[in-house]
């Protein structure tokens, strides 16, 4: 805007008028009370502008994020049933104190964490490995890539139903298929390693492809040079693969670490539907698949305690909080450790191969 | 040079904006900067909206339809019979200004959690709701306020004397009509029954296990013995016959007054020990009722018998398919127990409540009653019920035309006319499963799951 008016002086072009209202805007030129209200007005586009636009997820953020947040803190300091909210017995922290003497919140917390771990880990790596694949120049690429992401879009409740009834004891296709290796009937729903080993299944089976996709997107955004460069000093594919992709790849991987982490914890729908009724409440007859997510429900809505309930939900809250406190504070160490040896190496290697660069397109 | 002075000329130009008073008065820059400031009033307004639009709206109660029909809506769980059975098709045609809507969630568990949450929020209630008599205590005791009173209903003295008093208030509030009520006798495989070299006709049945549970558990060994399939088991699951053996008494978890008596209550003692004998010695299929493996097994026959309210008939034709009829008959139980059973009450808010309530009457009906008793076997809360020539003399085609009607009606006289209910019955039955499942599924000693579930009831019931 600002270049287009001195050269549409040049061409001798009168300037436009603007909007047409010179006249009202003439006497208001001179005035410095107008003045000066134009400078807050602008003062206020300026710097007010950006608040207003983000304010919209503010606003929601408060109403539907900060608020339950809050209230469900002042609900845990109370005794609440589901069938009389507006009866509150205050108990200060004897909610939390309970909490920590209940095995069954130790419990549950053991199994959301073993489950959180053996779903994990497996789906990130193969999604490592399946975005890596992907990467090369395959034929029919998109075909994959839809492909890889359809389990994501499948819902949770769909696919438990069906993985259910997939490891179910009788009649389950698993172990019918494994029945024909010579094992005998596997009760997944009540043993607890393959209870645990089922539900994670699902998980696998949902969130791969969605991993994979995003590491694909981080490992298209490194140079082709760096690969061919690698190539040319003999690095195989492995080697590349190890070399090169992880590490132009570790924002990434670090993202969905944190994103997986959040969803382990979260971990709910799968272990109640694949528990079928009574028994995916409470996670098994012997609580052996009951996850932080199933005991606040069983709590809340089995029990009707919305005060335990809240207590747990907030315990998950501080657990997540203690975990990437945690996190930090181990990445901190490390990149400090690593800063040192780090500046060490660099500068011997870096002197020798000043000079030798120019010598390469001679 | 003059294309240097234009070029100093624009870059000149171009800072003004960097310098407010400048750019207030050359006129093309003001137009820019309006249009931010009206935006972001708008969007500050609409996020107002947003957030405040979120917050209202909810049940708006429109009762009627386009072409003048009054809306009754209905929210029910599991084979409640109504909607099955076309009686909400027959109402709807003898009242064409009706236009009734029904819901009806397969698991109770899954209907009565919505329904707490939605009284709870005082949102998202149909007219009527299904009430399962476990938890027929809560809602007396917690939200009978929400219920509209159906006491002044006319012609009410149909019921079995022990149902209406379920639903009732101390003040004499009745939350809701009963619909049916779950007799219990011991549907068996024939087929496998003589495998076994036992007697399959369902008069001599009987007698194997007249009076006595622990006779059942006792045919349950000879079965074993003389089974040649090892892979059948005699009973489904060990729970069925701990409810059968609870139900038949007074009183089960809870006392009159409200005191948790599960402990000390012989019957669950007795009835404990039996099922956790059964499960220990390999009796049963560790199979769950109504749970995945269950249905299946109706079907290929992993079990013999199981214990059968009434109202699991029609589960069990459905589940076990054509190729099984005929297979199946029905025996009396060796003592009579009321298992399930359920109520329709009329919600106090509803917009349309008198028309719900006349449904309600009209489906609780005897004639409607029988009904369902004929299409599906759900049996009948009515006394009067009872003695319709349908009820009376019905028979089931699928269980080897068994005489049901009789079987079921004397089971049903045998029921204490007193049952008290507890507050958290649904649940600590569903806590007692659960325990039975630790010996029968995980191996558990039982004084070890007898522990596991004393604590889980107690910490629940806290």
């Amino acid at each position: 805007m600002a270049t287009s008016t001195p050269a549409a002086r040049t061409d001798g072009q009168p300037p436009p008028p603007p909007h047409g209202s010179a006249g009202k805007s003439g006497p208001r030129r001179d005035g410095s009370a107008g003045q000066s209200r134009r400078n807050l007005l602008h003062r206020l586009d300026v710097r007010g502008v950006p608040y207003a636009f983000i304010a919209p997820f503010f606003l929601i953020f408060g109403a539907f994020g900060l608020y339950p947040l809050l209230y469900t803190f002042w609900i845990s300091l109370h005794r609440v049933e589901l069938s009389s909210l507006d009866r509150m017995e205050w108990r200060g922290l004897a909610n939390f104190t309970e909490l920590i003497d209940d095995d069954r919140f130790w419990n549950a917390l053991t199994n959301t964490f073993t489950i959180g771990v053996i779903s994990t880990v497996p789906q990130l790596l193969m999604a490592l490995g399946l975005a890596h694949l992907l990467n090369y120049r395959l034929r029919g690429s998109t075909f994959f890539r839809v492909a890889v992401l359809t389990p994501y879009a499948t819902s949770i409740a769909a696919a438990a139903l069906v993985f259910t009834m997939l490891f179910e004891r009788d009649y389950g296709m698993i172990n019918w298929g494994l029945g024909f290796l010579g094992v005998e009937n596997i009760d997944f729903e009540n043993q607890k390693w393959p209870a645990q080993f089922a539900i994670s299944a699902i998980v696998i089976w949902r969130w791969t492809g969605y991993n994979a996709l995003l590491y694909l997107a981080a490992m298209q955004a490194i140079p082709r040079d760096l690969y061919e460069a690698a190539a040319i000093d003999g690095a195989s594919r492995w080697q590349q693969f190890r070399q090169v992709t992880v590490p132009g790849i570790s924002a990434t991987i670090v993202f969905t670490i944190v994103l997986s982490t959040i969803g382990a914890t979260q971990l709910f729908g799968e272990p109640l539907i694949f528990g079928q009724g009574p028994n995916g409440i409470s996670g098994g007859a012997d609580n052996q698949y009951q996850t932080l997510g199933l005991l606040l429900y069983e709590e809340g809505w089995r029990n009707y305690q919305m005060g335990r309930a809240a207590t747990i939900a907030w315990a998950m809250f501080l657990i997540l909080i203690l975990v990437f406190v945690l996190q930090r504070v181990v990445t901190g160490v490390r990149a400090r450790r690593s800063a040192r040896p780090a500046s060490a190496t660099r500068k011997t290697p870096a002197t020798p191969k000043a000079p030798s660069t120019p010598s390469v397109p001679s | 040079m003059g294309t240097a002075r234009h070029r100093l000329g624009s870059t000149l130009s171009a800072l003004p904006s960097r310098f407010p008073h400048r750019s207030a008065n050359s006129s093309p820059h003001r137009s820019p900067h309006r249009f931010p400031t009206l935006a972001a009033v708008a969007a500050a307004g609409l996020s107002l909206v947003l957030v405040a639009g979120c917050g209202g709206g909810g049940d708006t109660g429109e009762a009627k339809t386009k072409d003048g029909k009054t809306v009754v809506t209905m929210g029910m769980f599991g084979v409640m019979g109504f909607k099955e059975s076309g009686l909400l098709d027959t109402y709807m045609k003898e009242n064409p200004d009706i236009l009734i809507e029904a819901d009806v969630a397969g698991d109770e568990q899954t209907y009565y959690t919505a329904l707490q949450t939605h009284l709870a929020a005082g949102s998202g209630l149909k007219d009527i709701q299904g009430i399962e008599i476990g938890r027929a205590k809560e809602l007396v005791d917690t939200q009978a306020d929400k219920f509209s009173d159906l006491s002044k209903t006319p012609g009410l003295d149909h019921f079995l004397p022990w149902k209406s008093s379920q639903v009732t208030t101390e003040d004499g509030k009745l939350l809701g009509l009963g619909t049916d009520i779950g007799p219990m006798a011991v549907c068996y495989r024939k087929d496998l029954f003589e495998q076994a070299g036992l007697p399959t006709d369902r008069a001599e049945v009987e007698k194997l296990w007249a009076g006595d549970w622990a006779k059942y558990v006792e045919v349950g060994r000879d079965f074993k013995e003389g089974s040649k399939k090892a892979k059948v088991a005699f009973m489904d699951s060990s729970t069925g016959l701990f409810n059968a053996m609870i139900y038949g008494d007074e009183k089960q978890f809870y006392d009159k007054d409200g005191t948790l008596i599960y402990a000390d209550n012989p019957v669950v003692k007795d009835a404990w020990a039996l099922a956790s004998g059964a499960a220990q010695s390999g009796l049963t299929a560790k199979l769950r009722q109504f749970q995945p493996g269950w249905d299946p097994g109706l079907a290929n026959g992993t079990f013999a018998t199981t214990v059968c309210p009434a109202w699991m008939l029609a589960h069990i034709s459905e589940k076990a398919g054509p190729a099984n009829k005929g297979k199946w008959d029905v025996a009396k139980a060796p003592k009579g127990a009321n298992w399930g059973g359920a109520f329709l009450g009329v919600m106090d808010k509803s917009p349309v409540k008198k028309e719900a309530a006349d449904l309600v009457a009209w489906l609780t009906a005897p004639e409607q009653q029988a009904v369902i008793f004929e299409k599906l076997g759900n049996f009948p809360s009515s006394k009067t019920a009872l003695s319709i020539p349908a009820v009376a003399n019905g028979t089931s085609a699928y269980f080897s035309d068994a005489p049901i009607g009789q079987i079921f009606g004397a089971a049903a006289k045998e029921i204490p006319d007193e049952q008290v209910l507890g507050r958290k019955d649904g649940t600590i039955k569903d806590t007692f499963s659960a325990g039975l499942q630790l010996i029968e599924s995980q191996g558990k000693k039982p004084d070890v799951a007898w522990k596991t579930t004393d604590e889980r009831i107690k910490k629940l019931t806290r």
